[in-house]
Parts: structure tokens; C-alpha cells; sequence
């Protein structure tokens, strides 16, 4: 099995005739994903070409590709300005899972977008983040398909290349993944580690999981605190930044040290205490998750 | 993007927020004039964007022109948190009777604007809120609906007992509400909100952060911009859109993404280097970037050695290899490159840096301790 994304996913592309949108939309539909519709305001009634003349078509909105195409999952790859309009469009739409990709949307705009997610039942992954991926079944979003490879372990992750760096380590040693889930860099967003934690746990077919976090909030603590009490599979963690600076943002919108809080320091301790097996850097997660494969 | 107390006074002042007069001096002379028109006491205030300036000699009260003249000339130049100070505010002091505290901020845990208020004034919220978590009330602000008057009452009620202060405080969190939605705003702290003694509550120190995300939406707010606050090679890494942190190590570090930027300073660490700089140079992969991102670096004097550590997934490899390849024909660098390229586009990439004479590694150990070695040997 697999979380988030897999099977079942539809997906419609926001913003799929940008830049961005369009080749990352190649990407996925090369992976396998059933791309099922594509939105751009205006360009509603074109078709977007896809690898071997597959043809997606876009709509004016996220309803009316909603009603024509039956898409559940939405990726968003709006310009920052639009963006959180964008997800509350698709949150609006009955869209469950919004995968919000774009870096740099207004922190008050996220605030109100995450509210509205929530009032409606709706899933944010994001923003700021890789976005999903199942390997050998779906990906959405941007992490690259030929590092990962089907298997038992679970990655959840704050990053997108630090992301790549663990999985490609584990891959070439023939561990693979049931989903890796990167959540994103900003301080505000939609899926928290917890709640991917949550989803691994009711996955049945996730073996063990990997837990990269960063400096910045307090996020990695909870989740080790959940780890402690809820989860019966292994977990092995890597926290990023133990030599960042005390309030400075290090490039994500989320990775800052505020006053003595959110420090590398007392993330690791929260893990070690709960359990939760620390790697010191990102090779040796693939020994920790091996042995406790294998316990 | 962290702005000046008189910056963020003149937001407060513009949204009706009673906050006494003051003007700013960046010689003792015009602190003088300053002071003179305004007439009695007044205090002298270090600009800088660092708390603590009391305790760093940054403040101080003024009662005689000689007093100005000689605080202003203690206070300018003077370091306080690494940040020489150039400016010094010089506003008329008030007669104290309370202080309070009260604050504004983007809780990430409530996903939303939070008000945090303290009848104790004139302290280190943090502090109080692990020391002595009852005197804090907080209050977080639903986005959709904004702040309600009965919210602002019960915050207000909560730092007075008169009712007289509890309608002039609740009107004053209102105010600055809306100050905070209206200019982008990720923090905004008054402290101390003080009662005079003829019972008005005024705001008579603000500390203010603007959200670098909105910044495009407040083009006016963008002249508060302290280039002087900043080294110059990050005024110029913003301008080339790219995330740069000085630190004081010899090992430059240009890394593609944040997470991996960090990771990889903290490798330079496990070999025992220490990392110059946190440097993502992002997603896309413009080799104009990489150049900007490797003239940054070598700026830099104490950089011995220029570690590249790019794991490509948007970021072609063979972009950044073409950048590589440029700054090193365009610009003057001085200091060995050491690479590590994987990723998308990497045989592409690999091929463009042999053409060339460089050569990569394709792990990230192996890069990292190689690059501290070099850095030792330099």
C-alpha cells in the first residue's frame, strides 16, 4: 500500500501551462500518474500535450474539472501571489488532498487557506514542499522518480534535496519506499509530521520510518512524543542545522532558531528519548533503518 | 525583514496608536536640536535591530543638553549584538505609572495570528512564558473573521482594572491588528505599553518584523530596508534571489536547497571543518545564479576552499556545471573548488566540468571530507 498519493489518485495540475507546471506535469505522467485535467484561468478548453501524445484537457476552474473529470487531488504550482487562492479554489472544489508546491506565499494568506482546508475537511500537504511520491504507483509534485523504489519504508521529510540525499542512499542499498512525503519548509503548513506519522501507522504495509527534520518550531518534538505513545514500528530520525545560527533564517521560511527554541540540540534529544534511532548524517540512516528492519 | 523601532512606530502611529514623538539623530549635534525643540527629559535609543539594547548601554535618559550630547556620542558607533549603531532615536520620556506587554505574532501551532499579552511589562516574554506562564494570556485570532471587539476587551481586561485604561488598551489591540494584517506583518511587539501618570496608555517601544513573502504587496514598506544592518554579500545574495548566511568558518559552502545546505554545514562539522556560509541557491537552475553564488563566496577572505554539493532534481546538473565552468573563466577565483554532482542531467554535467579540468565526486562525504582537508592544507 501507500499514503497520500498512489492508485487511487487523479490528479489535476494548478498553474499546468507555467513553467514549472508543465514540466514537472511531464514528469509525473512519465512516472504514471494519471494526470487527469490541468487549470490555467483563460486557457480553459485547450489541451495539455503529455509524453506519447497524451492529451490532458484544462479547464477555467478547479470545479469544472472537478465535474468533468472526477480528479480528487490537486498539486499547485501558482505563482506566490495566487497560490493560496489557488488552494482554497481546489479546497472549494471538494479536492482531499491539495499538494501545494510553491515557495513563498505570504504567511497571512497561508493562515486563512489552512483554516478554510480544515473547516472543509480538506488535506494540505505544504506549502513549500517536494510534494509526494509512491514509489512504482504515483507522484505528485517534484520529487525525482529514479531514486526511489518500492518497498517497505516510509519517508517523511521538511526538505526536497535532503530528501533525495536519504532516499537515493537507501534505494542503492535495495531499501525501498512505500511513500516519501515531504511536508515543506514554511512555518505554516498544512501536514505535519504527526499527521503523516498517523498514516504510515494505519499503512499496513510500512515497515519502518524515516523522519528528517530541521531546525525551526517544535514540530519534531511532538512527533516524538507521538512516536513514544502511539507507534509500534521503528522510526529513525536526522535532524538538519546543528551548526545554524540562533535567529537566522536558513533559506526555508520555517528554519529559524527563535530565542533557545527549535534548536537541532533539543530535537535530537527529543528523539533519542523517545526512541527514535539518530543518525549523525544522512549515509548512516541507511544502517539504522537496516537493523531495525531486521530486529 | 526586521525594521527599526521608529520604522515600526511610524506603522503604529499611522493606524492611530498613541506613541509619543521622536525623531531620528545620526550626529550628537542633531540629537542636540532634537532634544532642544522637544524641551525636559528625553532618551536616547540606539537603532539597531537586536533586543537588549538597554542592557548594552543602548538607552539612556537625558535630562540637560549635555546629557544629550553626551549619550548620543557614547551611543553612536557603539556594537551592540554584532550591529554598529548609526541612528539613535531621541524622544520625549514619559511619567511612568504601569508597564504591560503586548504582542502580535504567526503561531505556527495555531496556524494563525496570536496575540500575547502580560500585565508585566519591560521584560523578555520568552522568559516570563517559561518562568511564569499565568501572568501571559493568549489569545489566537480567527483569519477569517478577524479580531472581534469582545476578543480585543478580554485581552484588554486582562492588563487593567480600570475601566477607563481597559477601553484606551482595547482599542489600542485593535489598532494594532489592523496594523499588522495591513502591512504583512509576522511580529509586532509593544513593550512596554506603559499607563502615564495622567492615565493615558501609550506604546513607547515597538519591534516589528515584515514577512518577506508579502514584501511585493508593500512596495512603500520596502524603504525600510537597512542595507547597513546586513553584510554586504547578503544585500547582494537577495538581490541575486538567493539564500546567503555569513558564518564564520573557511569552508564555502554553495548547496542546492535548504535542507541540504544545512546538512551539508553540519558535515563540514563532522570532519572537523567549519562551514563559511549556509548558501541554497534554490530549485531553478540558472547558471547566472551559480556565478552570483560563487562571486559571493569568494568574497568572502576567509574562504579556503569552495565546497558545491548539488543533488539534482529541479536543478539540472548540467546547468549548474555550465555555471561553474563560466564563473571560473568570467571571474577571478582564487580558492580550490571542490564538487559533488549527482542528479538529474548529472553525466551531462560531469561531461562539461572534464572539458573543463574539474573533476567530481558523487557522494556527499566524500566531497565534504575532501573539502576539509584542503581548507586545513590552505
Amino acid at each position: 500500500m501507500a499514503i497520500l498519493v498512489g492508485d487511487d489518485t487523479r490528479l489535476v495540475v494548478q498553474g499546468i501551462t507555467g513553467r514549472d507546471g508543465s514540466f514537472h506535469t511531464l514528469q509525473m505522467m512519465e512516472y504514471g500518474t494519471a494526470v487527469v485535467a490541468g487549470v490555467t484561468p483563460g486557457k480553459g478548453g485547450q489541451t495539455f500535450e503529455g509524453p506519447d501524445g497524451a492529451g490532458v484537457p484544462i479547464f477555467n476552474s478547479v470545479d469544472e474539472a472537478v465535474a468533468e473529470t472526477g480528479a480528487n487531488t490537486s498539486v499547485v504550482y501558482v505563482p506566490p501571489a495566487f497560490a493560496a487562492s489557488a488552494i482554497e479554489e481546489a479546497v472549494d472544489a471538494a479536492i482531499s488532498l491539495v499538494v501545494a508546491i510553491t515557495e513563498g506565499i505570504p504567511v497571512q494568506d497561508m493562515a486563512r487557506a489552512h483554516a478554510f482546508a480544515r473547516d472543509h475537511g480538506a488535506r494540505v500537504l505544504g506549502p513549500n514542499c517536494p510534494g509526494a511520491i509512491s514509489p512504482g504507483k504515483a507522484k505528485v509534485g517534484i520529487i525525482p522518480g529514479n531514486i526511489v523504489t518500492p518497498g517497505p519504508v516510509g519517508v517523511i521529510s521538511r526538505s526536497g534535496t535532503l530528501t533525495y540525499e536519504a532516499v537515493i542512499h537507501l534505494t542503492n542499498a535495495g531499501v525501498g519506499q512505500t511513500t516519501c512525503v515531504g511536508i515543506g519548509g514554511d512555518a505554516l503548513i498544512g501536514t505535519n509530521f504527526v499527521d503523516v506519522l498517523e498514516a504510515f501507522a494505519d499503512d499496513g504495509d510500512t515497515e519502518a520510518i524515516v523522519m528528517i527534520g530541521e531546525i525551526g518550531g517544535t514540530d519534531e518534538q511532538e512527533a516524538a512524543q507521538w512516536v513514544q505513545e502511539n507507534l509500534d514500528i521503528p522510526v529513525v530520525g536526522f535532524i538538519a542545522g546543528q551548526t545554524a545560527p540562533p535567529g537566522r533564517r536558513m533559506g526555508h521560511a520555517g528554519a529559524i532558531i527563535s530565542g533557545s527554541s527549535g534548536t537541532a540540540e533539543e530535537k535530537m534529544k527529543a528523539f533519542e528519548e523517545s526512541g527514535i534511532a539518530v543518525a549523525k548524517r544522512p549515509v548512516d540512516i541507511v544502517g539504522l533503518i537496516q537493523s531495525a528492519l531486521s530486529a | 525583514m526586521d525594521i527599526h523601532e521608529y520604522q515600526a512606530k511610524e506603522i503604529l502611529r499611522a493606524s492611530g496608536i498613541p506613541v509619543p514623538p521622536g525623531e531620528i539623530a545620526t550626529t550628537p549635534d542633531e540629537a542636540v536640536a532634537i532634544a532642544e525643540a522637544y524641551g525636559g527629559t528625553v532618551v536616547v535609543k540606539a537603532q539597531v535591530h537586536s533586543g537588549g539594547r538597554g542592557k548594552a548601554g543602548g538607552v539612556k535618559l537625558a535630562a540637560t543638553t549635555s546629557e544629550v550630547r553626551e549619550h548620543a556620542e557614547n551611543i553612536l558607533g557603539m556594537t551592540i549584538s554584532g550591529f554598529t549603531v548609526g541612528k539613535v532615536l531621541v524622544t520625549p520620556a514619559e511619567d511612568i505609572d504601569t508597564e504591560a506587554y503586548v504582542g502580535v505574532l504567526i503561531d505556527r501551532k495555531a496556524q494563525a495570528a496570536t496575540f500575547i499579552v502580560s500585565a508585566e511589562g519591560g521584560i523578555d516574554i520568552e522568559e516570563v512564558a517559561h518562568s511564569d506562564p499565568d501572568v501571559i494570556h493568549r489569545l489566537t485570532v480567527d483569519p477569517r473573521y478577524g479580531l472581534m471587539r469582545h476578543q480585543a476587551y478580554g485581552l484588554a481586561n486582562s492588563l487593567y482594572e480600570d475601566p477607563a485604561l481597559v477601553k484606551q488598551a482595547a482599542k489600542i489591540i485593535h489598532q494594532l491588528y489592523a496594523a499588522f494584517t495591513s502591512s504583512g506583518a509576522s511580529m509586532i511587539e509593544i513593550n512596554p505599553l506603559i499607563v502615564t501618570v495622567a492615565g493615558e496608555v501609550k506604546a513607547i517601544d515597538a519591534k516589528m518584523s515584515l514577512d518577506d513573502s508579502e514584501l511585493f504587496r508593500h512596495p512603500a514598506l520596502l524603504e525600510y530596508r537597512d542595507l547597513s544592518a546586513e553584510p554586504a554579500a547578503e544585500t547582494k545574495a537577495r538581490e541575486a534571489d538567493l539564500s546567503y548566511v555569513k558564518l564564520d568558518g573557511n569552508v564555502g559552502c554553495c548547496v542546492n536547497g535548504a535542507g541540504l545546505a544545512m546538512a551539508t554545514m553540519d558535515l563540514v562539522k563532522y570532519y572537523g571543518g567549519e562551514p563559511a556560509n549556509f548558501l541554497d541557491i534554490g530549485g531553478s537552475s540558472n547558471p547566472e545564479k551559480v556565478i552570483s553564488a560563487l562571486e559571493i563566496i569568494t568574497s568572502d577572505s576567509n574562504v579556503k576552499v569552495i565546497l558545491i554539493n548539488i543533488f539534482g532534481g529541479i536543478t539540472r546538473c548540467d546547468d549548474v556545471a555550465r555555471g561553474i565552468v563560466e564563473a571560473t573563466t568570467r571571474i577571478d577565483i582564487e580558492p580550490p573548488i571542490v564538487i559533488r554532482l549527482t542528479g538529474t542531467n548529472d553525466k551531462e554535467g560531469l561531461e562539461i566540468l572534464a572539458e573543463a579540468g574539474f573533476s567530481a565526486f558523487s557522494s556527499m562525504d566524500d566531497v565534504v571530507e575532501r573539502g576539509v582537508e584542503m581548507a586545513d592544507a590552505g
